[in-house]
């Protein structure tokens, strides 16, 4: 995920997936979805492929990136950390917890981790609000945080 | 015989370790050569038993739970396929007071079934509905919705009949079924229940409202935090369609009906019907001005059905069942059932699908237990971020749309959190205003920079600087909020900021902020 890719590959490798997608009824979405799977962030020259493919401006794919939370400009650490901060959690320490993690990781929130182990994200509910206080990790849904699961939260984003 | 054992793949589920129960169990039944298969079902919503694993005995189901890996081997040496007895047991899972006393409509099959077979669901009632639909005339589908009273459950209230009419009516060549499965609330789980625990009720609901409204696509957004639900809807769509229950001929009919699963990216906001027709369309998920109403002029300029989650899968069991069996369900205006969300610090936190009417006092004290840590409830927050915070001394406020209302509050989805004692209310106010400032779209003023014009008069309040001028400036900002956004982001945020300066002013006091310092 975090290999470099030449501009000429993202270009190709770009025009392959709006290719296979643009026939889908709002296109832009999915298509951005697909090459953050594959790049780990929706490369910046990826934007006039898309651009020229849908015949919209650059202006617009630019917006429409810049806009939602999940797309990256840049590849993620090699984990990915999001700790619920919404009221759910909050009710159950979550703060506290959030803090916890940070100083565990020595990051804090929006930032990765300089051996590029984990990136730590703050996100509001994941829907575990009956087992408060939650995270995810790369995708994996943990409930109930307490010290003892920070600890394995840090062993695994380490090792 | 084969013996049937259930261990939950429901998110809330999995992450108290159920993945590593269903490893556990599976390498049990290996290691001891014994017939036994493993059903992934969804959750029953009882999430402080969760992971809770139940074996089908002859005698019915037997429960056990909280399970963790390690009592695998101890419940396999006690006879749990027999349903035999052990520290865990739970009994007859129908019997547990919890679960007993609810009405499951909506969620009658969630936690029973796998949630991926539909023979199993068929085999729980499933498709009668659709089955009854496709022989109806569409106008007596619409009416049979409208007269089993069903409102929006995403928050609005909205009658979901009137909304379908509106598409009915409205002549196109094309038009679309939309769920609106952005489930962003704090509190709020039952969508994402539905979808991970009993996926088919929502294609059945889904196709209903095609054939009802002369719709023949439907799209089911669903938020990127909910990777499991996401990947069960594909899969059901998948299995449905190879059933024939979707396609151009829907079980056999002559109406079309198709549906396709898009993943949201992490915007709030596009839990806002417009901004999400927008995001569906490839856009920004900007807020549009109304009208035109999404019924008219809706995904892709074309007559749309939004409807949430639960309210598309309510729709089966009205068809089956019909509009009065239905509306002999709640009080006043809310017909039917609701299912209640209990989270945060709350001892017995899951899903109450009940008929409205229930107290909050009851539901909070009674059913949720009351807090986790066993210190008393300070406040509870009603309809996620959006939602008022109500003290004890409201308790009395029967569950239902227009109560809340008359109290300045609202059901909202129906997700509860509660606090303890502990909480700041002044801090959670200033949440309130946080989170609208991170998540606004931007399109109109109010709501852009009210937002971050309320974080930073709420710190001044918080610092002791003019607390009494600046919080009327916060009352008139809220008011400005309320009145002048485009929607419910803007406009609601101020139900959690002024339900707590109203209901719990000690909190916004110099002296409370002297002894919080000390």
């Amino acid at each position: 995920m975090t290999m470099q890719h030449a501009s000429t590959d993202i270009a190709f490798r770009t025009a392959q997936v709006v290719d296979g997608l643009k026939d889908l009824e709002g296109p832009l979405l999915p298509i951005l979805h697909e090459l953050q799977e594959e790049f780990g962030c929706v490369p910046p020259e990826a934007l006039p492929v898309i651009a020229e493919a849908l015949n919209i401006s650059n202006a617009e794919v630019h917006g429409v990136v810049t806009f939602y939370h999940d797309y990256r400009n840049q590849p993620a650490g090699r984990h990915v950390l999001k700790v619920c901060r919404a009221e759910a959690c909050q009710s159950m320490g979550g703060d506290a917890i959030a803090t916890q993690i940070s100083r565990a990781l020595g990051i804090g929130f929006h930032e990765t981790a300089k051996d590029g182990s984990v990136t730590l994200e703050p996100v509001y509910c994941l829907g575990l609000c009956a087992c408060a206080p939650a995270a995810m990790l790369d995708g994996e849904v943990i409930g109930r945080l307490d010290a003892g699961k920070i600890d394995e939260i840090v062993q695994e984003v380490r090792s | 015989m084969t013996v049937t054992i259930y261990i939950p793949r429901d998110s809330g589920a999995l992450a108290l370790g159920a993945e590593k129960v269903a490893k556990a169990v599976a390498r049990e039944i290996e290691a001891r050569g014994l017939e036994a298969s493993i059903v992934r079902n969804g959750s029953r919503g009882l999430y402080w038993l969760e992971p809770m694993v139940e074996v089908a005995t002859e005698a019915g189901r037997a429960a056990y739970g909280p399970v963790a890996a390690k009592d695998v081997a101890s419940l396999f040496d006690a006879g749990f396929m027999e349903g035999r007895e052990h520290p865990l047991s739970l009994g007859d899972p129908e019997k547990i007071p919890f679960l007993a006393k609810q009405t499951r409509l909506t969620f009658a099959r969630c936690g029973i079934t796998d949630p991926l077979s539909l023979e199993d669901y068929e085999a729980h009632g499933g498709l009668a509905g659709l089955r009854r639909a496709v022989a109806m005339a569409p106008l007596d589908i619409v009416t049979t919705v409208t007269e089993s009273g069903l409102r929006g459950r995403g928050g609005a209230g909205f009658p979901t009949g009137i909304k379908w009419k509106t598409v009915l009516d409205t002549a196109a060549e094309r038009k679309y079924i939309v769920c609106n499965a952005d489930e962003g609330d704090s509190a709020t789980f039952a969508d994402r229940m539905i979808m991970e625990g009993d996926p088919f009720v929502l294609v059945e609901g889904m196709a209903i409202a095609g054939i009802a409204t002369g719709a023949t696509k439907g799209f089911v957004y669903i938020r990127s935090e909910y990777p499991h639900a996401i990947a069960t809807m594909r899969k059901a769509v998948e299995v449905a369609r190879e059933a024939g229950v979707l396609g151009v001929n829907v079980l056999g009919s002559p109406n079309a009906f198709d549906m396709e699963i898009r993943v949201g990216a992490g915007a709030y906001v596009c839990g806002e019907e417009t901004s999400l027709l927008n995001s569906l369309e490839g856009k920004r998920g900007v807020v549009r001005a109304k009208p035109p109403l999404p019924a008219i002029q809706g995904l892709f300029g074309k007559p749309t059905v939004i409807n949430n989650v639960i309210s598309l899968a309510s729709v089966p069991i009205i068809l089956d069942r019909g509009a009065e069996f239905y509306k002999d369900f709640g009080m006043g205006r809310s017909r039917g059932t609701i299912p209640i969300q209990i989270a945060g610090n709350a001892k017995h936190g899951g899903l109450f699908e009940a008929a409205f009417g229930l107290t909050l006092g009851e539901i909070v004290e009674e059913i949720g237990g009351g807090t986790v840590t066993g210190r008393p409830v300070k406040a509870v927050q009603v309809g996620g971020p959006l939602g008022a915070y109500f003290p004890p001394s409201l308790f009395d406020t029967p569950f239902d749309y227009e109560a809340f209302t008359a109290k300045d509050g609202l059901i909202g989805h129906a997700g509860i959190t509660i606090f303890d004692d502990t909480a700041d209310m002044l801090k959670q106010a200033r949440f309130a205003m946080e989170f609208c400032a991170i998540e606004s779209c931007g399109k109109c003023t109010p709501c852009r920079i009210g937002s971050t014009r309320g974080v930073e008069t709420l710190d001044k309040v918080a610092a002791g600087v003019e607390p009494e001028k600046n919080l009327a400036l916060v009352s008139d900002l809220c008011n400005t909020m309320k009145f002048g956004s485009l929607c419910a982001l803007g406009g609601f945020t101020p139900y959690p900021v002024m339900s707590a300066i109203r209901h719990f002013p000690q909190d916004f006091t110099p002296k409370a902020m002297a002894e919080a310092a000390e």
